[in-house]
């Protein structure tokens, strides 16, 4: 009976299992198999196009594909910059709420999570019209003060990308460092108080270290996220394509040579590359960040 | 079991409601209004593009560009509605009924998959399970574009390419809502329960259907939440698998109305403002009616 019972536990999963398999490992084997060969042209393009097996070829190009190497360093770069900033005024934020009656901080938490409501593609609409000399209000804001910036060109399109990303993805890094502040024992900060521990240095001392949990797993998000990154740049390329070229984000060049240059061999072998560098990348900073914590 | 479900619904992170009181040494006025003014700042951040957008909807095309763009000129929003829904025959209507289409259906069968899978994992101990779940967890650091670029040219093999299935069968298989079913089902199913289901004759697929998925309704609920809004955000999967514009969903043509100005000269700012205020009514009364749900669901998305 225990036996029979086992089997038709893994009979719940199997819907899972053969989705699974068709949605994922084939199409990820796929990849894989149609990276290692190449587009041949015979007798001179006329004669029709031939599938070739070329082995590493594709990856070795790809590793040496200055544009490509070059999104990635653009992409990790901004990362180091935009990641710090968002998840430290999101600790600074959930540190706020945590001081105030859990009533003041419902209200504002419900507030601050607003732009998490809103779709990823709409809030970049959004903000570049916000941006846009012609509708925008930042453009005579920045006029005011003396300041005549534009927001999309090459200098400032990060950080205005940065500045969308910043907006749109607070609250929510915000709501996770919250709830785990929550979970911190408040006997700890008696205790503290009563040695005569000011409250900034209770937050320093003892809830950011309680938190650094909430803040390794949020950064890890956005770390992945960010490699990825393509609908924002996206859509600043319809308004702006001479800052943001077609290859501007690894995932960027993949679906223009997918899509444009009609090279899926060479789009295969980027998504398998910029798979195993996302690999690295959350390995080497779990170990980084938890190591810190020790 | 009534009782406790009751109170995990109305209590569902127990130690948010915990304290009422502010901390004693923040209570200091100054301190309390250093807070404040912080909070009130940084909600002013978040409030204002979406105030301003609100305000956008309004105007008429003289008015976008020569008016202040933080307050009103003139109440053209009724024009403005009128125009998005007969441009291009009723195009963005289309476009809203796909979208509807997708995240709905979509969410709905991934959403039973995922309760199915996530109560095979947490209550039976079967060959293969923890491969299973290493496939779920190690899934999360697959990127998009190695899915979605081969999935593409599977289903323009087998002709799904710019048909609705393109969009639906992939959201059939969510691991992240495998995850939170997973999750869930620990915290809400007991074996004894089960076991004393089974010592009352019960089959398993009756004891799944008719007490397992009941008592998950606050999980599921959640999951079906979170998986409508990722597929109503959904940008490179539907730009990627759906050609023609009679499939396409909000996002891709308000992306493609964003791009003409450059592209062929017709601007359609006031259009995509308008079409962008209305592709956040759905999702803003999705987050209302179930907000109860989406809270939670956003702090387990951290264990992600």
């Amino acid at each position: 009976m225990i036996h029979s019972l086992r089997w038709k536990g893994a009979a719940f999963t199997l819907p899972f299992q053969l989705g699974f398999v068709f949605l994922y490992l084939v199409p990820i084997g796929y990849a894989v198999y149609q990276s290692l060969f190449r587009t041949q042209q015979s007798g001179l393009g006329l004669g029709g196009a031939s599938e070739r097996f070329s082995g590493l070829d594709n990856y070795q190009q790809g590793l040496t594909d200055s544009a490509f190497v070059s999104s990635i360093l653009r992409v990790v770069l901004f990362a180091c910059v935009q990641i710090p900033v968002m998840l430290f005024v999101s600790l600074v934020l959930a540190l706020f709420l945590d001081a105030l009656s859990s009533r003041a901080a419902s209200r504002f938490r419900i507030l601050l999570l607003v732009p998490y409501m809103i779709p990823g593609v709409v809030a970049a609409l959004v903000w570049i019209n916000l941006y846009s000399p012609d509708v925008g209000p930042l453009t005579p804001l920045g006029k005011l003060f003396g300041a005549d910036w534009n927001f999309f060109s090459p200098s400032m399109v990060w950080p205005s990308i940065g500045n969308l990303l910043t907006w749109h993805g607070i609250g929510y890094n915000m709501v996770i460092i919250y709830s785990a502040l929550q979970a911190v024992p408040r006997e700890l900060f008696e205790a503290a108080r009563l040695d005569g521990a000011s409250e900034v240095r209770i937050a320093r001392s003892i809830k950011v270290p309680y938190v650094r949990g909430a803040l390794v797993l949020t950064g890890l998000l956005s770390v992945i996220q960010m490699l990825q990154i393509f609908n924002e740049p996206a859509l600043f390329r319809n308004v702006t394509p001479q800052t943001v070229n077609d290859s501007f984000t690894p995932i960027m060049i993949i679906y223009n040579q997918a899509f444009n240059a009609g090279n899926y061999h060479y789009a295969a072998a980027l998504s398998v590359l910029l798979a195993l560098i996302l690999g690295v990348a959350s390995f080497l900073f779990y170990r980084l960040t938890s190591r810190e914590a020790d | 079991m009534t009782l406790t479900e009751d109170r995990a619904r109305k209590n569902p992170t127990p130690s948010v409601r915990r304290r009422t009181d502010p901390d004693p040494a923040v209570r200091s006025q100054g301190g309390q209004r250093f807070l404040l003014l912080g909070l009130v700042l940084a909600s002013a951040y978040s409030l204002f593009p979406v105030w301003w957008l609100i305000v956008a909807a309004t105007k008429d095309r003289t008015g976008l560009y020569q008016s202040n763009g933080l307050w009103f000129s003139g109440m053209h929003l009724w024009n403005n509605l009128h125009q998005l829904f007969t441009y291009e025959d009723g195009i963005f209507l289309r476009w809203t009924a796909n979208s509807l289409l997708y995240a709905g259906v979509g969410s709905l069968g991934g959403t039973l998959i995922a309760l199915a899978t996530g109560y095979g994992l947490a209550r039976f101990d079967f060959p293969g399970r923890a491969a299973v779940f290493a496939c779920v967890v190690g899934s999360f650091l697959i990127p998009i574009a190695l899915l979605t670029l081969p999935l593409y040219l599977l289903f323009s093999e087998i002709g799904l390419v710019d048909t609705p299935w393109a969009m639906l069968i992939p959201c059939l298989i969510n691991p992240f809502s495998v995850y939170l079913a997973k999750v869930y089902t620990e915290a809400t199913i007991p074996f004894e329960l089960l076991e004393a289901a089974r010592l009352d004759g019960a089959g398993e697929l009756r004891i799944f259907v008719s007490i397992v998925l009941r008592m998950m309704t606050t999980g599921g609920a959640t999951v079906f939440l979170l998986a409508f809004v990722n597929t109503w955000n959904a940008f490179f999967l539907p730009l990627t698998v759906l050609r023609g514009e009679e499939n396409w969903t909000l996002n891709i043509g308000l992306y493609n109305w964003s791009g003409k100005r450059l592209e062929s000269g017709v601007d359609l700012t006031s259009l995509v403002l308008t079409g962008a205020l209305l592709s956040i009514v759905p999702m803003a009364i999705m987050m209302v009616a179930m907000r109860r749900y989406w809270r939670t669901g956003v702090t387990l998305g951290a264990l992600k």
